[in-house]
């Protein structure tokens, strides 16, 4: 009774977790990662496969003739223009332009869809269905979900889908089957990288992760936990509700909250779609206004790092892992921001991380000082603003 | 037609000579790379010798590839991505194994299976080890100072000079001193008991010289190798994708990118000498091209005896370079495999994808004794009858080298002597890679059926096709009498050559051997410091 619940994966995820770090996703247990070293699943994302169990999405079968006008209203996306088998990422806001939640948006008819969401929205969803003719289902237990990611995971999936998937275009959807089993397989992800994620009934899920891994073997597949997806993440410039900013909804005071501006999310704003949607006056006024804050990718000056730890005989020292811990941007002594989640990239060699800053140096190419702690003084290493992604490979949307 | 007017001349397309170019484009430097084969790479090459199977033929790992150049030349957006390599394991004779594991606690109970006291003796030694590597790593991206202040015995004084080198205590220092002092087997012995631990680590003393893990100065090459491990999370051991010519790839399209014009099948003949300066070289095909400076990354030997006329250069400074130790000592067989060799010490079942020792490295090293009866083979001009081996497999590292379910393998072999008695030949390149495969075969029995293709490579190959006099994986054996301001020779180790707008950026040079790029960068520097003048 006061247990987690597991995900439809849980048998084999649980026989191959090896550090037993088990992590709570919304409710669900999350594999943390599978080795004890995170490197391989690492390059598993970037390499080759990585499958990634990523079933506690919450997730929402939205239906009927008012489906879209629903998400239309809900969503900053132009939902009308959304074609069937389309899939769209978006945040959604409260009246106040700032962010409550993100996902993505798929349409599997004219009036069906699904939404994802890191928490529960129903409530949210419910209130602005008022007076419209839509059915709105939470499926999260029903749905099992696989991350799939990496360079090798098309060759995969063709091998075990009964049709190619090579007509998959970035962020587009298909049915399929797998091992005779419905599936649906969007090319979507989390990682940056070249990958798909495939959607199935929660009773099929066990013969569907066999399979994978079984063909997968031959092109590097592992499974890989949230740990070192998040590496990935950062790298790809995708932030997290609850790290890297916070709902609306759960903000205690105002600087807390976000709009889709402030995160980067300008492309998902469509101001010009018509009608109303939540929040489209203040989004207006801010896109007139210009936004005070822009979440950012900070690269740190690894030789100016170096100096600070050689200054108390130390190698650099960080961890091989991202860090989700508010670290403070300075220029000059005035703090001007803060980053939100920082790692070490295996792939550039470099220290990055996801920062928020104020007007005027989010601006690209502004130096900075970010503070690590050396030998448990703080210090501030050199650091510049840089475009996000930090790694984008051209296989991604190819 | 392109203009033979270069700034910068670059002999040999090997990733030092590749490093050196980009640097100096980067600069807005004019640069030309003559490579002598039809593909750039030198000995970090990949080739698909059979059809569907890459190896990677010469050298395998990387390990001291400078992170600065990564980011200087931003390798990632070229290709590059060096894969862990986690683990070593070493199958015994009787049937066991010891493996070295990528999670500290895991390898720490491991040895303790074989030996308690060598499981607490292990993590002092790492530290140990550690700090002395980290003292001498600064010294990698130091210009060699100025030899004529110093003598051999002054090594320890250099060593003190450094800023990290001031921090250790007495104990450290002395050990240090032993390290550039002792045998391998000497200071092994003073830690450890299990054999099968000692042979493995001696292994790290012998590679690329030509001598036993009983002989003096093996201690130093052992602290050498031990370098790449002190970056800890940075873990630096790795397989680069697509192999070492996956490196050198990446290199040469960021060299590209940044306007480096690299000339394939354009073999030099000499470097042009006018008014006692390097003013350009002369091609075998007649072709001469012009420049304010030319830079070697070919070896020593090829450097300073083949493409310069031995009159342009001090009779001592020649003399010393004919007495530079290049004694190739090892070769490499290249195995196409149609399934996984299965050790029986740690078997798999199925098809061994989650084999966690085929992930890394084994390594035929079942004690020093094994290691120096190996050498013992050597030193009389024949190849060991069981040699120590250096086995990875790219395939299950990077699923990319072989087609689907196939598997490469990657056996590097020690001793093949460069002066084999009655020389080389195919018939004793077979012997070579019989050596090879019956070793394997004592601990993977499967081994010989699985087969699909093989390629051995001697000593003399690797002079002949990678173009390396001696086939000395290192140019030249990191010995100690042949590193820091001793290499290539005492007077000139800081990358100019006695001959004025000639330099030299390779392996043979400062600071030495591995794929770590540093020669060619810090040459590279130096010509810019020069203004190319």
């Amino acid at each position: 009774m006061l247990q987690l619940k597991t995900t439809p994966f849980h048998e084999r995820t649980s026989a191959l977790c090896q550090p037993r770090n088990w992590r709570k996703w919304a409710g669900y247990f999350a594999a943390g990662s599978y080795e004890h070293t995170l490197d391989r699943e690492y390059w598993a994302i970037r390499n080759a496969a990585a499958l990634i169990d990523v079933s506690p999405l919450i997730k929402y079968v939205i239906k009927g003739k008012d489906a879209a006008a629903l998400l239309h209203r809900v969503t900053t996306r132009n939902i009308h223009k959304m074609s069937v088998g389309q899939v769209f990422y978006t945040g959604w806001c409260d009246e106040e332009g700032k962010m409550i939640d993100d996902g993505t948006v798929t349409r599997f008819d004219e009036t069906t869809f699904r939404l994802t969401s890191a928490e529960p929205n129903l409530r949210w969803l419910m209130m602005n269905a008022v007076g419209m003719e839509v059915e709105i289902t939470e499926v999260t237990d029903d749905v099992a979900a696989l991350s799939f990611q990496g360079p090798n995971t098309r060759k995969v999936l063709n091998i075990v889908a009964e049709k190619p998937v090579d007509e998959l275009k970035y962020f587009r959807m298909m049915k399929n089957k797998i091992s005779g089993v419905e599936v649906t397989i969007s090319r979507t992800g989390y990682t940056g990288d070249l990958g798909y994620e495939i959607w199935m009934d929660a009773k099929d899920a066990l013969p569907i992760w066999d399979k994978l891994m079984e063909v997968g073997g031959d092109y590097g597949i592992a499974p890989v936990g949230i740990l070192a997806m998040d590496m990935a993440r950062v790298e790809a410039g995708l932030f997290m509700l609850d790290v890297d900013y916070t709902s609306a909804s759960h903000a205690w005071i105002e600087p807390q909250k976000s709009s889709p501006f402030e995160l980067g999310l300008d492309w998902t704003v469509a101001l010009d779609k018509p009608g109303y949607f939540v929040g489209r006056r203040a989004l207006e006024r801010e896109k007139r206004e210009g936004s005070t804050w822009k979440m950012v990718g900070l690269e740190v000056d690894w030789v100016g790092m170096e100096k600070l730890f050689a200054g108390v005989g130390l190698p650099p020292q960080i961890p091989g892992m991202a860090v989700r811990g508010s670290l403070p941007i300075f220029v000059g002594n005035v703090q001007v921001g803060y980053a939100s989640t920082s790692t070490w990239s295996p792939l550039l060699k470099k220290y990055i991380a996801l920062a928020h800053l104020q007007k005027p140096y989010f601006e690209v190419g502004t130096d900075v000082r970010m503070e690590i702690t050396v030998e448990h003084h703080r210090q501030h290493a050199p650091a510049k603003v840089v475009k996000l992604p930090f790694y984008e490979p051209e296989w991604k949307k190819k | 037609m392109t203009s033979n007017q270069y700034d910068a001349i670059i002999i040999g397309g090997g990733h030092n000579g590749l490093v050196a170019g980009a640097y100096l484009a980067r600069a807005g430097k004019k640069v030309v790379v003559l490579e002598r084969r039809h593909i750039a790479g030198g000995a970090a090459v990949t080739e698909e010798i059979f059809p569907g199977y890459k190896f990677t033929e010469f050298s395998y790992v990387v390990s001291l590839l400078r992170p600065e150049i990564i980011r200087d030349l931003e390798l990632p957006k070229h290709g590059l991505k060096i894969l862990p390599l986690p683990s070593t394991v070493t199958p015994m004779e009787n049937g066991d194994y010891l493996g070295a594991w990528d999670d500290h606690d895991l390898t720490r109970r491991e040895i303790y299976r074989h030996s308690p006291k060598d499981a607490e003796a292990y993590d002092e030694y790492a530290r140990v080890m550690a700090r002395a590597a980290k003292a001498i790593k600064p010294i990698i991206n130091l210009i060699p100072p100025d030899p004529s202040s110093l003598s051999v015995k002054d090594l320890m004084g250099l060593l003190k000079v450094g800023q990290f080198a001031a921090n250790l205590s007495e104990k450290e220092l002395y050990a240090i001193a032993k390290l550039a002092t002792q045998s391998s087997a000497d200071l092994l012995e003073e830690w450890f008991e299990f054999d099968a631990l000692k042979g493995t680590k001696a292994a790290s003393g012998i590679i690329g010289t030509f001598l036993g893990p009983r002989s003096p100065g093996t201690a130093y090459v052992l602290l050498h190798h031990y370098m790449g491990e002190i970056d800890g999370a940075f873990r630096a051991w790795g397989f680069a994708k697509n192999g070492s010519g996956g490196v050198s790839g990446s290199i040469l399209s960021a060299a590209k990118a940044l306007g480096v014009e690299v000339r394939l099948n354009a073999s030099v003949k000499q470097v042009i000498v006018k008014n006692g300066r390097a003013v350009g070289v002369a091609l075998e095909n007649g072709d001469e091209l012009t420049s304010k400076v030319v830079m070697s990354a070919a070896d020593p030997k090829r450097t300073f005896l083949q493409f310069v006329e031995q009159k342009h250069f001090p009779d001592e400074f020649v003399t010393a370079l004919q007495n530079f130790r290049t004694r190739g000592s090892s070769g490499k067989v290249n195995i196409a495999l149609s399934e996984l060799p299965n050790f029986t010490a740690l078997p798999f079942k199925g098809k061994g994808h989650d084999s966690a020792l085929h992930r890394g490295a084994v390594s035929i090293s079942p004690s020093i004794d094994y290691i120096e009866r190996a050498y013992d083979d050597a030193k009389y001009g024949q190849i060991s009858k069981r040699p120590y081996l250096d086995m990875i497999f790219p395939s299950m590292i990077d699923p990319d080298m072989a087609p689907p379910g196939q598997h490469v393998m990657s056996c590097f072999v020690q001793y093949a002597p460069y002066d084999l008695e009655g020389g080389w030949n195919d018939a004793k390149r077979n012997e070579l890679g019989e050596a090879v495969i019956s070793t394997i075969e004592q601990y993977a029995p499967n081994i010989r059926k699985a087969i699909v293709g093989m390629q051995v490579i001697s000593p003399k190959d690797i002079e002949a096709i990678a173009g390396i006099t001696g086939g000395n994986i290192f140019h030249g054996e990191l010995l100690l009498h042949q590193i820091f301001f001793l290499r290539p020779t005492p007077q000139w180790a800081d990358f100019r050559t006695p001959l004025k707008g000639y330099y030299f950026g390779a392996s043979g040079a400062h600071p030495g051997g591995g794929v770590m790029g540093a020669a060619g960068m810090l040459a590279a520097k130096e010509i810019l410091k020069d203004g190319l003048k």
